[in-house]
């Protein structure tokens, strides 16, 4: 997992909520066997309708989103930092997304609705207006405003660290082997 | 301390705990298929580590896999990721059920059938409805790809402790109404996120009358309200159901195991988070007119007015208005298929409203079995005859017009009457309209060539 601090840029409103992934990337593109490329899939039919925010000239570029939920298809996170995000805020997420978002390096934050609808506002009249999503100091801040966000302290670690998952649980290996001896002789195996 | 069975079944797995950490749990079943796990082998093999449990690992082929014509009839792509995951499989000893093999099917529905689901085991798998295992007092939920290929390299996943939440199902289910209408009516009564977080026990009479079918398609749909599991404790009709399968235990194995089963019940005095009480007595059969699984009314109403912009925006997807009865909306598919209601007692109930009669001309059907064994069976039976005498089609198994990963799709603009999971927008195929509902409520809709109370047709 690659190290997050903090992520500073411009922000995209995605005024909606209840997004779910077969939205964020639509299922027929779940269909690469790599992590990587599926940014032009990003929201796919609802771009194909056009005028999507997404592709409005004032907010290419932007590395921050506002939106919410999910399913445990980690390939919508893929493809919102494939498409060049690196932090998304909404009001909720479903935990599965979350917990994604988090193992590709992608912060996702929640702000109570009110602090949402303020940055939503916000960039949407103007659109070069800049965010910064600071992990360490877990606040979303800008021109005047600066909010405070709540994080699970072991995900922010991991994240901060750049962590990787494999290598932690791995340290555990005798417990594991303990813990493997003693499981009961009725649990099935399938070779 | 008095514990319920959710608790229990965590504690079971702990291999190691530490303050401010997750609990790291040892998986006793990891289930794999093809969209979520290239990236997670991909992974080890670039890391030089290797599948620490094969012997605890399954392999299916499921989202992708054509209903008819084989593998050929497959786009590039996902023959492609077919093929990755037989290499994969092949080089890391894991056991495979590809396509064609007798023993395919849906990843959800093969593990119980094969004996391989059994209560107080810790399953996972790469996919949202492995929530459908816990009809078996197992512990089961959804993890992503990063978690695959945790649990591929280690067989245990870090996990936070979660908070559980009972929902008690009392009273008869009325003729007519099933399984499927219970989970519908207790996600519109209580939205698509009540269970955030939770993981749920389903209990009370009704739950303990179901079979263990019915059990599986209402854990199924635990996380369409948002929980992280669902759960039914297991008694006779789980012992029942498990014994001689496959990979059941034997002998003095299986005395040993239903003593252990047997302690999985919730304590007398443990408390819940939360309890939801549900009459099912008073239940009817449900369809929803939206694009989220909460938006869902009883076949005997109208489409409601908007509520929310989310309401707006689902009337507009679905072209439908607020005030429409529900029995005066046409359809022009039908599909019965998916790991909530695919297996053979699915397949019965639908035959039994079907027999005799004939899909409406204006309507193309489909049924789907959930597995190739479930296929087998249902032919030993006759079914395929009593289905295609009345106009369906007859497939092979997989996932299928589930979602539109494969060539099942609905066309855009076209409304199904499906007993599926997911109606979210362009699930079953880009502009395609989704109507969740029972195996009989579809099969009554073939007939009709529209919403209809099945009971009319009892
Ligand atoms: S049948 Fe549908 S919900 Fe079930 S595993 Fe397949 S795609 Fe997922």
């Amino acid at each position: 997992m690659e190290a997050v601090k903090q992520v500073a840029g411009r922000l995209a409103p995605l005024d909606l909520a209840d997004v779910d992934t077969d939205q964020i990337i639509p299922k027929q593109f779940l269909k690469r066997i790599e992590r990587t490329g599926y940014g032009p899939f990003l929201f796919y039919d609802w771009r194909a309708r056009g005028n999507f925010v997404l592709d409005r000239p004032e907010y290419s570029g932007a590395s921050v989103l506002n939106f919410g939920c999910g399913s445990s298809r980690e390939h919508a996170p893929w493809a919102l930092r494939d498409f060049g995000f690196r932090a998304i805020i909404a009001p909720s997420f479903a935990d599965i997304f979350r917990a994604n978002c988090y193992k590709t390096g992608l912060l996702a934050v929640t702000l109570p609705e009110s602090q949402v609808r303020h940055l939503i506002d916000l960039v949407s009249e103007d659109p070069s207006v800049e965010v910064t999503v600071d992990l360490e100091a877990q606040q979303v801040r800008g021109d005047g405003f600066s909010y405070r966000f709540e994080i699970d302290a072991f995900a922010r670690e991991c994240l901060l660290g750049g962590l990787d998952e494999i290598a932690l649980v791995e340290k555990h290996d005798a417990d594991i082997a303990g813990y493997e001896k003693n499981r009961a002789k009725w649990l099935p195996t399938v070779q | 301390m008095p514990r319920t069975l959710a608790q229990k079944l965590w504690d079971a797995h702990v291999v190691r705990s530490a303050e401010g950490e997750p609990d790291l749990l040892f998986v006793d079943l990891h289930l794999v298929h093809e969209v979520t796990s290239p990236q997670a082998f991909e992974g080890l093999r670039l890391s030089g580590r290797r599948v620490r449990r094969p012997d605890l690992t399954v392999a299916t082929m499921d989202h992708n896999v054509p209903t008819r014509g084989g593998i050929r009839a497959a786009d590039e792509l996902s023959r492609k990721q077919m093929d990755v995951l037989t290499e994969n499989c092949r080089r890391e000893g894991i056991p495979l059920h590809q396509i064609g093999s007798r023993r395919q099917g849906i990843v959800h529905v093969i593990g119980p059938e094969l004996g391989l689901t059994q209560p107080g085991m810790l399953i996972v798998c790469g996919d949202s409805h492995t929530s459908t295992h816990g009809a078996f007092g197992a512990l089961a939920f959804g993890i992503g790809t990063s978690e695959v290929e945790v649990v591929l390299a280690t067989q245990c996943l870090p996990q936070k402790r979660q908070g559980d939440l009972a929902v008690n199902v009392s009273g008869d289910l009325p003729l007519g109404v099933t399984a499927k209408d219970i989970v519908l009516g207790l996600i519109g009564r209580t939205g698509t996120s009540a269970g955030q977080g939770h993981l749920v026990e389903y209990r009370g009479p009704t739950i303990r009358s179901l079979s263990m079918e019915g059990r599986m398609t209402v854990c199924n749909m635990s996380i369409e309200w948002g929980a992280k599991a669902g759960m039914v404790a297991p008694d006779e009709t789980t012992f029942e159901y498990l014994e001689g399968r496959p990979h059941a235990p034997r002998g003095p194995m299986w005395e040993k195991a239903l003593e252990y089963w047997r302690s999985l019940a919730t304590d007398q005095d443990a408390a819940f988070d939360g309890v939801i009480d549900l009459d099912a007595g008073k239940l009817e059969p449900h369809v929803t007119w939206g694009t989220t699984p909460g938006q869902v009314v009883p076949v005997t109403g109208r489409v409601p007015s908007p509520r929310s912009e989310t309401d707006e925006r689902a009337l507009r997807y679905m072209d439908l208005l607020p005030g429409t009865a529900l029995a005066d909306i046409a359809i022009d598919r039908v599909f019965i298929g998916s790991c909530t209601n695919a297996r053979l007692e699915d397949l019965r109930a639908a035959a039994s409203v079907i027999q005799g009669r004939h899909v409406h001309p204006k309507v193309r059907a489909m049924v789907v079995p959930g597995s190739t064994s479930v296929k087998r069976a249902a032919e030993d039976e006759g079914l395929d005859a009593v289905f295609k005498a009345a106009g369906f089609e007859w497939r092979n198994a997989g996932c299928s017009m589930c979602l539109g990963m494969n060539p099942d799709i609905l066309a855009p603009g076209e409304r199904c009457a499906s007993t599926s999971n997911r109606n979210f927008e362009g699930r079953q195929g880009s502009g395609g309209r989704t109507h969740l509902m029972s195996p009989p409520m579809a099969a009554a809709a073939a007939l009709t060539g529209h919403l209809v109370d099945v009971r009319e047709l009892l």
